[in-house]
């Protein structure tokens, strides 16, 4: 049990730079989700907790100890690999007491652990096999089991669901947030799909180019993300983007696209009133997007057109592809919506759920104004 | 259609089967002959060269066998070549382990090094190691031979090896490290038992020229209790007349221990040299 600090860590090799001033507060009993695309650093970041990289500058706590020249195994933490990382030649029983044996714990612990171990995830009777005998849903709960024997004080995971097939993967996704609650144990773990991230995490830090850009809870990242980038990588299908332009009329507020003009409401214009002008660009979810005729009671509409380029019928909603001015976009309507494939149709913006971000903030990864 | 086929595929193979029956007959005729030829007695090998012997006659093994200067030329060969094929692959295993995990610039300049080792002949060097080898005070020992095949042999060994440690995926050390391993216990614990089918390649790529080197034993050795087998064979080989059937039966029971050692190691043999291509 123990909480983890990442104090102004710095990565480099040569001149790139993989971690750029990480600083990350992970509570005890926390389950902390590194998110990013490929390349973002999230991995070396947990690489370098693990004391498997080290760090170039600032400093890494587990608990109230810095633990940048601790060496890996005194760390007390244990890491779950992608591949998995299953010793070939021993069996499941002796991979799991392998890093019992080497701390020297008496035979009978040993023998006691990891019978519990297995039982609890179900590997009772593989406990004599080796690992090429096994299914990769065995070979997962395997390197799980070797993870929970050492009862450490931090569980690492490194994608460990990227291996499995689709339908494994979400069963084991809630196995894996079900050990977390049984073990009341510090959870950090990493992957690229943003779905396992919004599912599992209590936090989730959002990582783009070695720089953590936000730092929060699920529903934190989906209704107020920090910058573009969050904006667009929570949420599936993700967020439309709009190029536009702050217009200020009179006493009102408007949003202008080439292709539509739509009026920011009252309880949120005064923010934006200032930025007359500015080019920014507009974001707004495709469930935030609603054909007129199943629009939902009390949100603020704000009408425009658009050309059906795809529909998706989902079942129990339509994704329907558009294109507005020359900007594509996906609305997810109502599955009454009927429409055709290059039909212009009207369809309605929630104006309560939008969002504005600031190209004079970073004309790459601007920061949302709200 | 289904037969029809497999029996097109089999008929591509017969060019091959073809090939393949005939290179065998080149390599297993030699073997025929020694083998035929060392049941014969020394004069009617002769009389009839090719065929099976008229009456089979044991009396060369039973001379090699009871003679005392040949048991001993075979147990100094034995001892030479075990001793030199433990040495080479526990250097190589050790090198190599410290070149795969060595992630720098001057790592691949020590493996080039060593590997170029294999495209030199060490004979070449002969004159010099007869003057090392005198002054270590090793002439004239089995012990001066040691060294030599170990050099010979390393360059295979840390090539083959290194290759294979590096297929190794990383996360398996890793993980081991975390679990509180240190480098030489991931070593012995988890490299080298992985680490199976190359150390046998190695051996068998070995063996053979370790157990059937002529050329240093001839230099080095005079005396008659450190000579190696074939060393120990050249002396049937006589001014005026060779007694031919003696020397098969020798070079016969030569043979045995390699054709025995391969059998048992081919399959891993097999897999080492393949390890590199297809990772896994």
């Amino acid at each position: 049990m123990a909480s983890v600090t990442y104090n102004h860590v710095w990565k480099r090799y040569g001149d790139v730079e993989v971690l750029k001033d990480v600083q990350l507060e992970i509570n005890d009993k926390e389950f902390l989700v590194l998110v990013g695309p490929s390349g973002c650093g999230k991995s070396t970041a947990l690489r370098c907790l693990a004391g498997l990289e080290e760090i170039t500058e600032g400093e890494i706590l587990i608990g109230d100890r810095v633990v940048n020249d601790v060496s890996p195994k005194d760390r007390d933490i244990a890491m779950v690999f992608q591949s998995y990382a299953l010793y070939p030649h021993m069996t499941v029983f002796d991979n799991m007491a392998f890093g019992l044996k080497l701390r020297k714990m008496p035979k009978a612990d040993i023998e006691k652990r990891v019978n519990e171990a297995a039982a609890s995830l179900g590997l009772e009777r593989l406990l004599h096999r080796k690992p090429r005998e096994l299914s990769g849903g065995q070979r997962q709960r395997v390197a799980l089991g070797r993870a929970i024997v050492r009862n450490p004080q931090v569980f690492l995971l490194d994608e460990p669901l990227s291996n499995l097939d689709a339908k494994l993967r979400v069963q084991t996704r809630s196995e894996i947030s079900k050990l977390h609650q049984r073990l009341q144990t510090t959870f950090i773990y990493v992957t690229h799909d943003q779905v396992e991230a919004m599912t599992m995490a209590d936090r989730i830090a959002v990582m783009y180019k070695g720089i953590v850009q936000q730092l929060d809870t699920p529903q934190n990242l989906y209704n107020s993300p920090k910058n573009l980038f969050v904006a667009g990588f929570i949420g599936s299908p993700s967020m439309n983007f709009f190029n536009a332009k702050i217009r200020t009329d009179g006493d009102n507020v408007f949003v202008d696209h080439p292709a539509f003009s739509v009026q920011i409401p009252d309880s949120r214009k005064e923010v934006y009133r200032s930025m007359n002008g500015k080019d920014v660009v507009f974001g707004i979810r495709p469930e935030n997007i609603h054909n007129p005729e199943f629009a939902p009671p009390g949100i603020v509409k704000a009408a425009i057109q658009a050309k059906v380029d795809v529909t998706e019928l989902m079942g129990n909603e339509i994704f329907v592809y558009c294109i507005a001015g020359n900007t594509q976009f996906v609305a997810r309507v109502d599955p009454r919506s009927n429409y055709t494939v290059g039909q212009t149709i009207d369809l309605v913006f929630d104006m309560t759920n939008f969002h504005i971000f600031d190209l004079s903030t970073d004309a790459e990864n601007p920061e949302a104004v709200r | 259609m289904k037969i029809f086929k497999s029996q097109r595929v089999q008929n591509m193979h017969i060019p091959s089967h073809i090939i393949l029956v005939v290179w065998s007959f080149i390599v297993l005729f030699p073997i025929y002959i020694m083998i035929v030829n060392s049941f014969k007695t020394k004069f009617s090998i002769y009389d009839n060269p090719f065929g099976l012997p008229e009456k089979w006659n044991f009396k060369n093994y039973q001379y090699v066998f009871t003679n005392s200067d040949f048991m001993g030329y075979f147990m100094n060969s034995i001892l030479v070549v075990i001793i030199s094929l433990a040495l080479t692959l526990a250097l190589g295993a050790f090198a190599a382990y410290a070149l795969a995990n060595w992630k720098g610039k001057a790592s691949n300049l020590v493996f080039f090094f060593i590997v170029a080792g294999m495209m030199l002949p060490i004979r070449i060097a002969s004159i010099r190691l007869i003057q090392i080898v005198k002054t270590l005070g090793l002439l004239n020992t089995i012990w001066g031979l040691i060294p030599i095949y170990v050099a010979m042999g390393f360059p295979v060994s840390v090539f083959i090896i290194t290759a294979f440690i590096r297929s190794v995926p990383g996360e398996l050390t890793e993980s081991a490290f975390i679990d509180g391993a240190g480098r030489l216990k991931i070593f012995f614990v988890i490299i080298l038992p992985l680490l199976k089918p190359a150390m046998a390649t190695v051996a068998i790529y070995n063996l053979v020229p370790f157990w059937n080197d002529l050329w240093f034993p001839l230099l080095f050795i005079t005396d008659e209790k450190s000579k190696t087998l074939l060393l120990g064979v050249t002396r049937l080989f006589g001014q005026y007349q060779t007694d031919w059937s003696r020397v098969l039966a020798v070079l016969t029971l030569s043979a045995l221990p390699v054709i025995i050692l391969y059998l048992l190691m081919s399959s891993q043999f097999i897999k080492g040299l393949t390890a590199g291509a297809i990772k896994g």
